[in-house]
């Protein structure tokens, strides 16, 4: 990102009224830059997909293998929350576009408007999430630290019950602050008797990739603020314009890959269950 | 300007006579001396060259485990070495030389130092990533010498569960997160060269105007970047599975071992082709400035790349057919692997078709690309007899499939790498090395090689599993036969590690154009290029390989 800064003395080139600031020595303009960020992005988006993709393998080879256990594993996700997320999701792709549009057409205050809007929509789908996962730690659901499948059926099976005639909202509600009835964690040897049954093992491995997709998916996120930061940080100084605009578009596709990671993950892991019509 | 040496057999001596106008005095190796000016380098010439020391260490490193394999097998009792020793032995000749030689090899060193210059722009496209792609292949060489110095692996390069995940000992954790680091390193890498030969070509520079190193190159990062992240998420796989105690590839909770196998050759198989694809462009260049002829079939050596990087994707379950693939699938991946052989075919022929009536030399390169040709040709035909289903029953994990590999990825990648190396010495340097050395020591890894390896088809035939450190008395000669032949190969290998440092310090300086080729690197930079490879935009006329100008300027010099 330095200014360009020719050691030799020979023609560097042709265009001699000087260079843009924000162009690297070794390319012959803008637009070459331009296209060559833009297409190193998608590059790196490609490998993101072969990433995912042995996940999803993984995902596809074990859901034909205990397709019942899985849509059972499946019931045991929130599906409201699970849309909520979406939506806040597919929001702060909206705010990322608005951004990208922002810098082209050069107004740094909006590009920082829409930059924080993006941010805080990604925060609420993480904190969404950490009520998600501080859940399945409670009832047990997450394989190696307490897993225990029976337990977390009978738990689950309880609050159906209990919240049947709540009204949507306060059920809503709840699942943020509502507080649990105290049960007796499982025992130590309830726990090793439920590890050897296979229906629990299918299902642990259902969590575990849940857990693994989800975390690696949520991890992208994380990653997503730093960069946010830092092109927020540049636009603060007036870096982008309709002559350079680069970097946050290339951010702009790498957030709304993001999403449609989760776009994937939310059917497959969330509405397996209800979408094969088991458990309920 | 017509520093064009015509006579390639008096290559050292002419070396200086037309020098008419004096050398800039900076060039890309003397413009900066400070050791931070190599380390933080973002120039894409000396990131190749820290890459070179780094796989050159690698090299002997990897090569000093597969001698400590050889001298286990003079003997049929393992007397050198216990049982576990040699498993590690060979664990660390494999991930060493897979990893951490063969795969940046060609494309981290000759594709970094060349391909900007081949396609006439001034560095690659992401220098800092390039920087970025030294350092973490450098971090996970870090990651496997600590696996290393805690007692080892003993899995085998291909770290199978459950060999990895039940029965393994603490270390597979770290060598597997070595080979997760610098899978991002290869991933940086072609991710660099695509978009560089996409977005960065010189104005007239077209596709198809492009050397085949470079189509080569092109290919190999395609497989770089759709390969890769499947290892990577595999190795992180086997990481929960480690960590978490479930079963993702354990059968006792559920888990599924041949998944592992799947998804690690999805990524492991195409790398052959990582490995090999670079030294099929390597060949290219070579036959063509050698015989002073345009390459026969241009196009279709250029496709073929292409297509051996797409027929390498479909075939990876042929290392499965003895792991209960069902009878159907195994016949799709068969016939598909028999499929690979087509492009490959084509390249060889196109070779040979332009070695005809060519003005062939026998300038050392040269001698490495026979020798690549004639052992990538025997490599490619055993890979047959394994494609073919009945036969693989009884070849699969013996040494014929060891001495298969060898000859595509030590006697064609190797011989490859070692002719390129050879071929761009005098432009990456500036120095000419010693020819009769160079010829001698080709000849040494040719005849060393056939010996170290030829006698493992008949070992393998013969029933000789792979990876046991003992063996019936009956095989001891074809091993003994063998390991002398290794020895040979050693010596091979290890005299260019003599003169040609030598010829950097103390070398003749060397022309532009010592062997009279046509692509830019010859014709338009210096040797050694300068900081910024051009003084002024390369001109892209013509097809890549026309040595009718050549012809014509040599004509006006020798009258």
């Amino acid at each position: 990102m330095s200014a360009t800064n020719t050691k030799s003395d020979t023609a560097q080139s042709h265009d001699n009224h000087g260079h843009h600031p924000s162009l690297a020595h070794h390319f012959v303009s803008l637009e070459q830059q331009h296209e060559a960020n833009i297409l190193g992005m998608w590059m790196f988006l490609v490998t993101e997909v072969l990433f995912f993709g042995g996940l999803f393998t993984a995902y596809t080879v074990y859901r034909l293998k205990f397709n019942t256990m899985f849509q059972e594993a499946s019931n045991q996700l929130d599906i409201t929350l699970g849309c909520l997320n979406t939506v806040v999701l597919i929001l702060s792709s909206l705010t990322m576009a608005m951004a990208v549009r922002s810098a082209q057409i050069g107004k740094t205050k909006q590009i920082l408007n829409y930059l924080g809007a993006t941010a805080i929509l990604g925060l609420m789908f993480l904190g969404v999430k950490y009520f998600e996962w501080k859940h399945d730690f409670e009832i047990h659901l997450v394989p190696k630290a307490n897993f225990c499948w029976d337990y977390a059926k009978e738990r689950r099976k309880e609050a159906d019950h209990h919240e049947k005639d709540k009204p949507f909202v306060s059920k809503l509600i709840g699942k943020f602050v509502g507080h649990h009835e105290e049960h007796a964690p499982p025992s130590a040897a309830e726990i090793a008797k439920d590890h050897k049954n296979p229906e629990s093992q299918q299902a642990r491995i259902f969590f575990v990739l849940y857990f693994a997709m989800t975390g690696i998916h949520a991890l992208h996120m994380i990653i997503g603020f730093g960069l946010i930061a830092a092109v927020a940080y540049w636009a603060s100084r007036g870096t982008y314009g309709p002559e350079y605009y680069t970097p946050v578009e290339v951010l702009g596709l790498y957030w709304h890959f993001v999403d449609i990671v989760w776009i994937f993950l939310f059917p497959l892991l969330y509405l397996l269950g209800a979408h094969l019509g088991a458990g309920h | 300007m017509s520093a064009i040496n015509l006579d390639r057999r008096v290559v050292g001596e002419a070396a200086s006579t037309h020098e008419a106008t004096p050398k800039p005095a900076t060039n890309y190796l003397n413009h900066e001396t400070t050791i931070a000016s190599w380390l933080l380098t973002l120039d894409h010439k000396r990131i190749g060259l820290l890459y070179l020391v780094g796989i050159s260490l690698m090299f002997v490193l990897g090569g000093a485990f597969a001698g400590l394999i050889r001298l286990e097998l003079m003997t049929p009792k393992g007397d050198l070495l216990t049982g576990d020793v040699y498993n590690k032995s060979f664990t660390a000749h494999g991930v060493v030389m897979i990893f951490l030689f063969l795969i940046p090899s060609i494309p981290a060193v000759l594709g970094n130092f060349l391909l900007p210059i081949m396609i006439g722009t001034k560095d690659v496209a992401f220098p800092r990533l390039n920087l970025l792609s030294f350092y973490v292949y450098a971090a996970g060489g870090v990651f496997l010498a600590l696996a290393l110095l805690l007692g080892g692996v003993d899995t085998g390069w291909t770290f199978y569960t459950p060999l990895s995940s039940t029965y393994a000992n603490g270390n597979v954790m770290v060598a597997a997160l070595g080979v997760f680091v610098i899978g991002f390193s290869s991933i940086l890498t072609g991710l660099n060269f695509v978009v560089t030969i996409h977005r960065m070509r010189a104005p007239g520079m077209t596709w198809f105007r492009m050397p085949l190193f470079v189509w080569a190159m092109y290919a190999t990062s395609l497989i770089q970047i759709l390969g890769t992240p499947v290892v990577a998420i595999t190795i992180a796989l086997v990481g929960f599975e480690r960590f978490l105690g479930v079963g993702i590839f354990d059968p006792r909770l559920g888990g599924d071992p041949i998944l592992f196998q799947h998804l690690f050759w999805f990524y492991s198989h195409p790398a052959v082709y990582i490995m090999i694809l670079p030294s099929l462009g390597v060949a290219s260049e070579l036959v063509s400035t050698f015989s002073r002829k345009g390459v026969f079939g241009y196009h279709i050596i250029a496709c073929s790349s292409i297509a051996i990087a797409i027929f390498g994707f479909v075939v990876w379950a042929h290392h499965m057919f003895t792991s209960g693939l069902s009878q159907y699938a195994a016949m799709v991946f068969s016939v598909l692997t028999f499929s690979v052989a087509i492009p490959s075919g084509i390249k060889v022929f196109s070779w040979l078709a332009t070695m005809y009536k060519g003005s062939v030399s026998l300038a050392s390169p040269m001698i490495f690309f026979f020798g690549f040709i004639g052992l990538f040709t025997i490599g490619g035909m055993t890979g047959l007899f394994l494609s073919t289903l009945g036969t693989d029953i009884h070849l699969h994990d013996t040494y014929f499939v060891v001495a298969h590999f060898h000859y595509i990825m030590v006697g064609g990648a190797i011989m490859g790498f070692m002719g390129g190396i050879h071929y761009w010495w005098p432009k990456i340097t500036g120095r000419m090395y010693n020819e009769t050395l160079a010829k001698i020591s080709a000849a040494l890894i040719f005849v060393g090689f056939n010996f170290t390896f030829f006698p493992q088809f008949f070992l393998g035939y013969m029933g000789m599993p792979r990876r046991y450190h003992e063996y019936p008395e009956e095989l001891q000669v074809l091993n003994v036969l063998s390991t002398v032949g290794a020895s040979v190969l050693a010596i091979g290998y290890l005299t260019p590690g003599i003169y040609l440092p030598f010829s950097f310090f103390f070398g003749k300086k060397a022309p532009k154009n010592p062997w009279g080729a046509t692509t830019l690197e010859w014709t338009e930079c210096e040797s050694p290029p300068s900081p910024h490879n051009f003084d002024h935009n390369p001109p892209v006329y013509d097809h890549v390989y026309d040595y009718s100008t050549l012809n014509k300027e040599a004509a006006v010099v020798s009258h």
